[in-house]
C-alpha cells in the first residue's frame, strides 16, 4: 500500500506495532490506541517518534492530554463511505491544535483526496497504487472551495469580500 | 434570483470535468460499477429499473427563464422529451444514457446548474418556501440563508460521507410552506419577544419507515451563529449517528435514541468551541450574498385593476382559475400564480420540453423572468401583474397547466413508484392518475375543499404519505400491490403524522377508497367550510374506517 506525503509517494518511516509485539527503540512506530492508553506515560518517554492508530468510534478527546508528545496520529477509514475520521481530523487540528502528522489509513481512494487534505490530513496510505500516482493531479481538479477547512485556505465567502479574483495558485500539501 | 459569480462558475465547471473523467474511467472498465456508484451518486446519478436517472438541484426552488429553457433542452436532447419535478425542488430525468451524462451536465453547468447535493450521504439540496421573497406574511427572504448554507455545505470536506443523507429546510413566514418539521434540520426565522430576528432550530424530522417530526433544540439562534450551529449539528451527527444499519442511520434515530435534550447538549458543547471562529457570520458576508440576489424591477401598481374585474365577469372559467391558482403578492398590483402540473390523467410533477420552453417564455413576458418549483410538484410564476392575469391564463390554459385544482383532491403529490424506481414495492403514478379521473368534476373537488393526497410507492416515503391529509402507501404482499391508507397528516406549522385506518387494500380498490373517504367527509362535516383535515381532527379516523371497511 503506497504512502503519499508532500504530494509524492514516499517510503514509510513508521513501523506498525501489533497489540503484543515488542516495541523497538529509536524506530518510529505506530501503536494501537488501546495499547497506547494502557501504557501512555511510559510510551511517551521512549526514545523515537511515536504514532497512535486511533479508531473512528472513540472520541479523540481521550487522546488530548498526550498530543504534545505524539509525532503522528493515524485515523481509520474502514470503508470509503464511513466518514467519521474527517470529524476526528478537524477536531485534532482545529480544536486540539495538533501539529504532528495526520495519516489517513484504510479504504483511502483518489476521490477522497481533496476532502482529506481539507480536513487536515497530510499523510495518506492509499489503497490502490494507480490512485497514489495521480495524487497531485487529482488535487488540482479543484481551484476553489466555499468553506474554511483545516488546510488554512481562505474560503470563497471571505475572499469575495476581499475582492479577490478566482485563485489559481495552490498551496502545497 | 441568485446570480453566480466567478467562484460559483469555476466550481461547477471543475465538477463537470471531474465527472467526465469518472465516466470515462467507468466506460473503459477502469472503474467497476461498484466503485463508480458512490461517485455517480455524488453527482445526482442513480441507476433505476430501466436506465440511469439524473437528478438536478433547483436550489430553494428558484429558476430563471434561461435555466428552465436549459432544462427543456436537456429533456429534449438527452431524455425522452420530459422531466419530472420532485417534492424536494429538484428535477429528474429518467432515461439518460451514461455516455451522454457529462455533456448533459456541461450544458446544465452553462446556466449554473448541477447535480451536486442531490444524492449520496451529504447535505442535500436546501429547500424553502416556493413563495420566498414574494409572500405577504414573510419576515425576510429565507433564500439568502439557504444560499449561505448551500455554499458552506457544497463539497464540504467533513460532511461528504455522513451516516445518511441530510435534508435542510429554511422558512421565514408565519405559515409554513416548506414542511419544516419533516426535515433532518429546519431553521425558522422569526422575531422574538425582544424584537430581534433569529432562528428556531429543529432537528430529527423525517418520514420513511420510522417517521418523526423534528424537535426544537434551540429556541432562538442569532443570525451570526447559523453556520457554526449547523456545523455543530452535522459534526455531532457525523460522529455519533448510527452506521450499523441503514434503516437507523438518519439523524432522527440518533435524536430519538439519545433524547432531544441530550442531543442538544452535545451540539451545544461543540458549538461553544466553534461559534466565535471563522464560521461566525460577519454581516458583511451575509450582505454580500444578499446583494447577489437580483430582485425584479417592480412597477408601482394598484390592486384590482379594472381589466381584471371585467375578465372575471366575462369568463367563468377564468374566474374559477383565479380563485384557485392565484395568491396575494406582497406588493400591490401583483400576484403569485401556481401552474398545476396535475392535469386529469397526468403524472404529478411531469412537464414536457415544449411546456418548459413555453413557460420560460411566459415567465419572461409576465413574471419578470422568474419561475419557482414547489414541494407540491407544481410550478409558480411569482411576479405577475394582476392586469396580465387574463392573457397569462389563456396561454397557460393552452399549455394544459391551468387546471384549477391547486390544493384540491387531484393536486396529488406522488413519487415515481414502481414505474421507474428500483426501490418501490408498488406503483404510485397510475393510482394518482386514476384519482384525478375520479375527481375530474371540479365542482365536486371544490366542494371537498383543501385536501392533500400523498402517494408513496414504498416505505421510503418520497411522496410524503405520512403528512398527506389522505396518505397512500404502496406495500407488497405475496407479490401483489397493496396500499395502506392514513388520514389526518399535515406538513404545515401545525405538522402531524397521519393515522392508519385499517388493513391495506388492493391496487384496484384504492381510488374507490378515496371516493368513500370523500363521501364520508361530506356527510361528517359540520359546515361547508370545515376543512377535511379539521373534520378528521374532530372525529378521529373511526367514522372513516367504518365507512371504508363496511363493504370490504
Amino acid at each position: 500500500m503506497p504512502l503519499v506525503e508532500g504530494g509524492r509517494i514516499v517510503e514509510d518511516r513508521y513501523r506498525r506495532i501489533d497489540d503484543d509485539a515488542p516495541i523497538p527503540d529509536r524506530v518510529p512506530v505506530i501503536v494501537p490506541a488501546k495499547r497506547f492508553l494502557a501504557d501512555a506515560d511510559e510510551l511517551v518517554r521512549r526514545d523515537g517518534s511515536l504514532g497512535v492508530a486511533w479508531p473512528n468510534d472513540r472520541r479523540v478527546a481521550e487522546l488530548a492530554p498526550w498530543l504534545g508528545h505524539l509525532a503522528l496520529v493515524a485515523l481509520d477509514f474502514p470503508k470509503f463511505r464511513d466518514g467519521r475520521a474527517y470529524s476526528q481530523a478537524r477536531l485534532l487540528r482545529e480544536h486540539y491544535g495538533f501539529r504532528g502528522t495526520l495519516r489517513a489509513s484504510g479504504d483511502v481512494l483518489r476521490d477522497q483526496f481533496h476532502f482529506l487534505v481539507r480536513a487536515g490530513f497530510d499523510s495518506f496510505e492509499v489503497k490502490k497504487p494507480a490512485d497514489a500516482r495521480v495524487f497531485a493531479d487529482v488535487l488540482a481538479r479543484y481551484s476553489v472551495y466555499y468553506q474554511p477547512g483545516a488546510d488554512g485556505r481562505v474560503p470563497a465567502l471571505r475572499r469575495r469580500l476581499q475582492g479577490a479574483a478566482v485563485p489559481n495558485a495552490r498551496e502545497p500539501v | 434570483m441568485y446570480v453566480y459569480d466567478a467562484f460559483d462558475r469555476t466550481l461547477v465547471a471543475e465538477r463537470v470535468a471531474e465527472f467526465r473523467d469518472q465516466v470515462a474511467r467507468r466506460l473503459s472498465g477502469e472503474l467497476t460499477e461498484e466503485e463508480f456508484k458512490p461517485l455517480r451518486l455524488m453527482n445526482g446519478v442513480y441507476l433505476q429499473l430501466h436506465a440511469y436517472m439524473l437528478r438536478i438541484a433547483i436550489p430553494y426552488g428558484t429558476l430563471s427563464a434561461e435555466q428552465l429553457r436549459m432544462l427543456a433542452h436537456v429533456a429534449r436532447k438527452y431524455d425522452r422529451g420530459y422531466g419530472h419535478f420532485t417534492t424536494r425542488q429538484n428535477i429528474q430525468y429518467h432515461w439518460i444514457k451514461l455516455a451522454e451524462l457529462p455533456d448533459a451536465m456541461a450544458d446544465l453547468a452553462s446556466v449554473g446548474m448541477h447535480g451536486m447535493q442531490t444524492s449520496g450521504n451529504v447535505v442535500r439540496n436546501i429547500t424553502t418556501d416556493q413563495w420566498a421573497g414574494v409572500a405577504p406574511d414573510e419576515i425576510e427572504d429565507p433564500r439568502i440563508w439557504a444560499e449561505v448554507i448551500r455554499q458552506h455545505v457544497t463539497l464540504h470536506p467533513e460532511f461528504s460521507f455522513m451516516p445518511r443523507k441530510f435534508k435542510i429546510a429554511v422558512g421565514a413566514s408565519a405559515h409554513d410552506r416548506a414542511a419544516l418539521r419533516i426535515h433532518d434540520l429546519a431553521l425558522r426565522l422569526f422575531r422574538n419577544g425582544a424584537g430581534e430576528l433569529g432562528f428556531e432550530v429543529m432537528v430529527g424530522g423525517g418520514l420513511g419507515r420510522t417517521p418523526y417530526l423534528a424537535k426544537t433544540i434551540k429556541a432562538f439562534l442569532q443570525k451570526r451563529d447559523v453556520l457554526s450551529y449547523v456545523e455543530a449539528v452535522l459534526r455531532t451527527y457525523n460522529q455519533f449517528g448510527r452506521r450499523d444499519n441503514i434503516w437507523k442511520a438518519r439523524i432522527k434515530i440518533l435524536v430519538h435514541e439519545l433524547g432531544a435534550e441530550a442531543f442538544a447538549r452535545e451540539v451545544e458543547q461543540e458549538w461553544q468551541n466553534i461559534k466565535d471562529g471563522p464560521l461566525a457570520l460577519d454581516p458583511a458576508i451575509v450582505a454580500e450574498i444578499a446583494g447577489r440576489f437580483r430582485y425584479p424591477d417592480y412597477q408601482r401598481l394598484e390592486d384590482g385593476p379594472p381589466e381584471l374585474a371585467a375578465a372575471r365577469r366575462a369568463d367563468r372559467r377564468f374566474d374559477t382559475w383565479l380563485g384557485n391558482a392565484v395568491a396575494n403578492h406582497k406588493l400591490p398590483g401583483y400576484a403569485i400564480v401556481t401552474l398545476s402540473l396535475k392535469p386529469e390523467g397526468g403524472t404529478p410533477g411531469d412537464a414536457t420540453a415544449k411546456q418548459m420552453d413555453a413557460i420560460a417564455d411566459l415567465a419572461e413576458r409576465y413574471s419578470l423572468g422568474e419561475i419557482r418549483v414547489g414541494h407540491e410538484q407544481n410550478l409558480v410564476l411569482p411576479h405577475v401583474a394582476q392586469r396580465d392575469l387574463p392573457a397569462l391564463w389563456r396561454a397557460l390554459d393552452d399549455l394544459g397547466v391551468a387546471t384549477p385544482n391547486v390544493n384540491l383532491v387531484s393536486d396529488i403529490i406522488s413519487c415515481p413508484g414502481l414505474d421507474y424506481c428500483s426501490l418501490a414495492n408498488a406503483r404510485s403514478i397510475p393510482i394518482a392518475q386514476e384519482i384525478t379521473r375520479r375527481f375530474r368534476n371540479l365542482d365536486l373537488a371544490r366542494d371537498l375543499g383543501r385536501l392533500h393526497v400523498n402517494i408513496s410507492g414504498c416505505i421510503n416515503a418520497c411522496g410524503h404519505h405520512h403528512v398527506g391529509h389522505i396518505g397512500i402507501l404502496g406495500v407488497e404482499k405475496n407479490g401483489e400491490e397493496f396500499y395502506q391508507i392514513t388520514l389526518g397528516g399535515k406538513a404545515d406549522e401545525d405538522a402531524k403524522l397521519g393515522t392508519l385506518i385499517g388493513p391495506a387494500v388492493p391496487y384496484a380498490q384504492v381510488a374507490d377508497v378515496v371516493e368513500d373517504i370523500a363521501a364520508a367527509y361530506l356527510e361528517l362535516r359540520q359546515r361547508p367550510d370545515e376543512l377535511f383535515i379539521d373534520t378528521v381532527k374532530r372525529t378521529g379516523v373511526e367514522p372513516f374506517r367504518e365507512r371504508v371497511y363496511a363493504t370490504r
